[in-house]
């Protein structure tokens, strides 16, 4: 859930999403769900004429099974934050696996 | 994740109710999500770009948890080349996993498509679009052999989407 939360802390900021079909999409990002499926607002491709397709089209819902990469803002990201989430984490889950095994 | 109440939302200096407001079952955090998105998407003209390549355009009328669509009047448009046709289909159900994304089509650029598209009877460009899709599929059949013999395994394990 980790990526979760931290995706959810992105929201309304710009962000490209690559697809694993290579398609590369620049838009806020809108909503991030626990599949991490992505929803972007005012779109713009990357190469637009290599996806026709996709001229037409203002937002769209990117299924989180084929993104490839998010790329994001670096002043966005609280690096150290994150690390120490992270290892919360980590060592959460290392404690339920104790008291379970 | 974080537990969101009613508590948490409420306007500083809002007016002060002497009695507490009764208890609102709280609803499960995946509610605001894979069908909060979609929810705003219903009964909207989208474009379905689905992992074998088709792009379906039609309106979205149902849907569920997995992404499971049904989409009405749908058309499907093929892209081949420098032409474009579109083929009527009329009422679609996409299984969700073979969704790759869903755009919500801007209704003051409908059906809009770049100038250096041309629309072309279907035959042709079905007939175009199955022979880029064959000399697509040798191609990648020669890379994902040559690959394997390096002990590397394609993204798609064999699926090719596009």
């Amino acid at each position: 859930m980790l990526f979760f939360s931290f995706f959810k802390t992105l929201v309304n900021h710009e962000v490209t999403v690559e697809l694993k079909n290579d398609i590369s999409i620049r838009g806020t990002l809108k909503s991030v769900d626990q599949y991490l499926n992505i929803k972007l607002d005012d779109i713009q491709v990357v190469e637009e004429l290599k996806y026709p397709h996709l001229s037409s089209v203002k937002n769209v819902f990117i299924r989180g099974s084929v993104v490839r990469y998010v790329h994001l803002p670096a002043n966005a990201v609280d690096t150290p934050l994150l690390e120490d989430a992270t290892r919360r984490e980590a060592s959460q889950t290392a404690a339920k696996a104790k008291q379970q095994g | 994740m974080e537990n969101l109440s009613l508590h948490d939302a409420g306007p500083p200096g809002g007016p002060s109710m002497q009695q507490a407001p009764p208890p609102v079952p709280q609803l499960p955090p995946q509610m605001f999500t894979t069908a909060a998105q979609l929810l705003d998407l219903t009964d909207k003209k989208l474009v379905v770009a689905l992992r074998d390549g088709k792009k379906l355009i039609g309106v979205l009328r149902s849907w569920d948890q997995f992404g499971n669509l049904v989409l009405q009047d749908t058309i499907e448009r093929l892209f081949c080349q420098t032409l474009y046709c579109d083929i009527e289909r009329g009422m679609f159900l996409v299984r969700g996993e073979n969704v790759l994304l869903l755009g919500e089509i801007d209704l003051d650029k409908d059906d809009y498509v770049p100038d250096t598209f041309e629309q072309a009877p279907v035959e042709k460009v079905y007939a175009l679009k199955k022979q880029e899709e064959q000399s697509r599929k040798t191609t990648d059949k020669s890379k994902q052999k040559k690959l394997a013999e390096l002990g590397f395994e394609g993204e798609h394990s064999g699926e090719v989407i596009f």
